[in-house]
């Protein structure tokens, strides 16, 4: 099962190989310890961009500049140094405090150094909800930052084809992971259940996918008008 | 004048041949007296079918989409041109919920998002919470959930080879599969007391310990199971069917599955040896002996292969589990998650008090955050979570692999026939419980 002599894979640790072999971390404190040396480069890359850095439970924060990202995460991912290739996951936090703003945060992970990297950017009260989008680097921030688009309503400029993913797309109630947004969501029961019985189940098709087919022209006329208004799903 | 209507080769009259070398058929009229009148055969239809694309609709009610996933296709003939996921059916909020539910009252949450490997999710959440406490748990439980971990994974492995078996048609390995996991969920039951929703852990340590005689339950499983996965293997891997529809399809090469965020058997098929459990260990799991199998091509073949050797890798995994399992209590003594002894809850005030408030309040961690990845079945599967020092989190983000893996199917399926999309959509190995949260 093991790779041929001539495929060259993309191996973790490969680009630190005396490195030590990594191993379960124990007795992590709370505050402090070695933060990841990749924080000092972005800080000496970046002039001006890092706002802090901390290091919590062993993992490292670096708070830049969220007008610097897209930079910064380009940076990281093409540096031979770094080589923070892996992009895990996208997403933000809003905080049950009103005055704390909130944050956008990006787990990035190097392959080849093992190293493991939390960037965050904050969004100042006040400000449109808008970070620079990391899709042009990592194909894997497509879906990822749709969700929390879609979850948060923080809109990521760059990103081709931001629009809801979870939720359906007629869906007007807002973004349900605000701490705005009630848990039983914004309606009544009743309410909702009006609503769920008033969708059309057989706009089914959004226009792109219609145009596909040039199946437009043999979908009831009503449906026409329906989806020429804008509408696109009904589920 | 009464006439029956006949067809017939017009190969009586005519060479019957049309201009493309087909015979043709023409309608003929048979009068009363045996006079026949050929008629005209009919012009030819030769409707122009290039460049004409065709939308095919699969899902969400499908049984070969495994769960509510919907694929809409744009079909050049069989070939698909585009695809376009949608998600979204099954989303019930439960990151949303966890913001209202003290760190214990999350875990039954956890089993029903990857319901194929709940008893993982419970460990996942139980190391994420424990980090976020700053909890150490004792021997006894890291290699209990050594076991857990590694068993679900068994289980979740031969649910996905069983159901890929019947989608590329397949039958008996689908029984052999399922029969062994009903072997595993038998394990599990006398366990935890659960098949599917186990719920097996708490913050600080386990719901309950194994009862006795469970470990020789498990040596036996390990004994036989070994040989059904060897079976598997004979029949499939050189099985001119199964190797006709599944090489080559839905390749992702090295550099695009990194690209991509695939994770798990996903990744290791394209050829990175990308594992949790080696590059950023858990549970000690540096101090077990097991390989990280690694596929060449990234195409449906390989995930089957690194899927199998995994199951013989979790085997190995559990035997030296098994052989090491240490005496000792499966709780930690740290008194801010650990809820007193029953027996001094009802005969000692400061117990009481203290049983109450954790049970009413919830333990509250310090101000801080945490991400604990493990290597689910899956893939990566992460547990972000925030504490703002009160009981509830303020943030529980769970990352989960099959969403980013199923968001490269329309890369891996563009350019495939349409009966290949179920192959490559299987070999994902997604579970729309986990996708859609």
């Amino acid at each position: 099962m093991s790779a041929p002599a001539s495929f060259t894979p993309v191996m973790p640790g490969s680009a630190a190989p005396e490195a030590p072999a990594p191993t379960t971390p124990k007795r992590v404190p709370n505050r402090g310890g070695t933060p990841n040396p990749s924080a000092a480069a972005i800080a000496a890359q970046f002039p001006g961009a890092v706002v802090r850095t901390e290091v919590i439970w062993g993992e490292t924060n670096v708070y830049v500049d969220r007008a610097r990202v897209l930079d910064i995460v380009r940076w990281l991912h093409d540096d031979p140094s770094q080589r923070y290739d892996y992009l895990s996951d996208v997403t933000a936090v809003e905080f049950r405090d009103p005055e704390q703003p909130m944050q956008v945060v990006w787990h990035l992970r190097s392959l080849p150094y093992r190293r493991f990297l939390r960037l965050k950017a904050e969004l100042p009260k006040g400000e449109p909800l808008e970070v620079p989008s990391v899709w042009s680097v990592y194909k894997g921030a497509d879906w990822l930052e749709r969700e929390c688009y879609d979850m948060f309503g923080i809109r990521f400029a760059g990103h081709a084809d931001l629009r809801r993913i979870l939720m359906w797309e007629q869906y007007h109630e807002g973004h349900p992971l605000r701490k705005d947004f009630p848990l039983r969501g914004r309606f009544s029961r009743a309410e909702q259940l009006r609503q769920a019985l008033a969708a059309n189940p057989e706009a089914r098709y959004s226009m792109e996918e219609l145009t596909i087919a040039q199946a437009f022209e043999d979908i009831p006329e009503d449906m026409q008008r329906r989806l020429a208004k804008g509408e696109r799903t009904g589920e | 004048m009464a006439t029956t209507k006949r067809t017939v080769e017009v190969a009586l009259g005519t060479s019957g041949i049309d201009s493309q070398g087909r015979p043709y058929r023409a309608p003929v009229t048979v009068q009363e007296n045996g006079g026949v009148t050929t008629l005209e055969p009919p012009e030819p239809i030769e409707p122009d079918l290039a460049g004409e694309h065709m939308l095919i609709n699969i899902g969400p009610q499908h049984p070969a989409t495994h769960g509510v996933l919907r694929l809409v296709l744009e079909l050049d003939g069989e070939t698909v041109v585009r695809c376009i996921p949608h998600i979204g059916y099954l989303h019930c909020g439960f990151e949303k919920i966890g913001e209202y539910r003290q760190y214990n009252q999350v875990i039954p949450w956890t089993d029903r998002e990857d319901y194929l490997n709940s008893i993982g999710n419970n460990v996942a959440f139980a190391l994420g919470a424990e980090r976020l406490f700053g909890i150490e748990i004792t021997p006894r439980c890291t290699v209990l959930r050594v076991i857990a971990m590694e068993l679900s994974r068994i289980i979740s492995h031969l649910v996905w080879l069983g159901t890929t078996c019947i989608d590329i048609g397949a039958f008996s390995p689908f029984l052999w599969a399922f029969e062994q996991r009903e072997r595993v969920y038998e394990l599990l039951e006398s366990w935890v007391g659960a098949r599917l929703t186990t719920s097996a852990t708490r913050v600080g340590g386990m719901a309950a310990d194994i009862p006795n005689g469970w470990v020789d339950k498990l040596r036996d499983f390990l004994r036989t199971f070994p040989k059904v996965v060897d079976e598997i293997d004979r029949v499939l891997t050189t099985n001119g069917i199964w190797v006709g529809r599944t090489v080559g399809l839905g390749v992702m090469t090295a550099e695009e599955a990194i690209n991509y965020g695939l994770s798990g058997p996903m990744i290791r098929a394209s050829g990175v040896a990308y594992d949790v459990r080696k590059d950023f260990p858990y549970l000690d799991y540096e101090t077990y002996d097991f390989e990280v199998p690694v596929g060449t091509n990234g195409d449906v073949y390989d995930r089957f292969l690194v899927r199998l050797e995994e199951l013989r890798q979790s085997t190995r995994i559990l035997v030296q589990a098994v052989d090491r399992l240490p005496d000792g209590p499966i709780n930690t003594s740290d008194h801010r998650v650990i809820l007193p002894p029953k027996s001094k809850a009802m005969s000692d005030m400061e117990s009481m008090i203290h049983h109450f408030k954790q049970v009413m309040e919830g333990p509250r961690p310090p101000i801080g955050e945490a991400y604990v990845a493990v290597e689910s079945p899956k893939g990566e599967k992460g547990y972000y979570m925030v504490s703002d020092g009160t009981a509830k989190p303020v943030r529980w983000r769970i990352r989960p692999p099959s969403f980013v893996n199923l968001s490269a199917i329309p890369k891996m399926v563009e350019g495939h026939l349409l009966s290949d999309v179920i192959a490559i959509n299987a070999s994902i190995d997604i579970v729309m419980g986990e996708i859609d949260r």
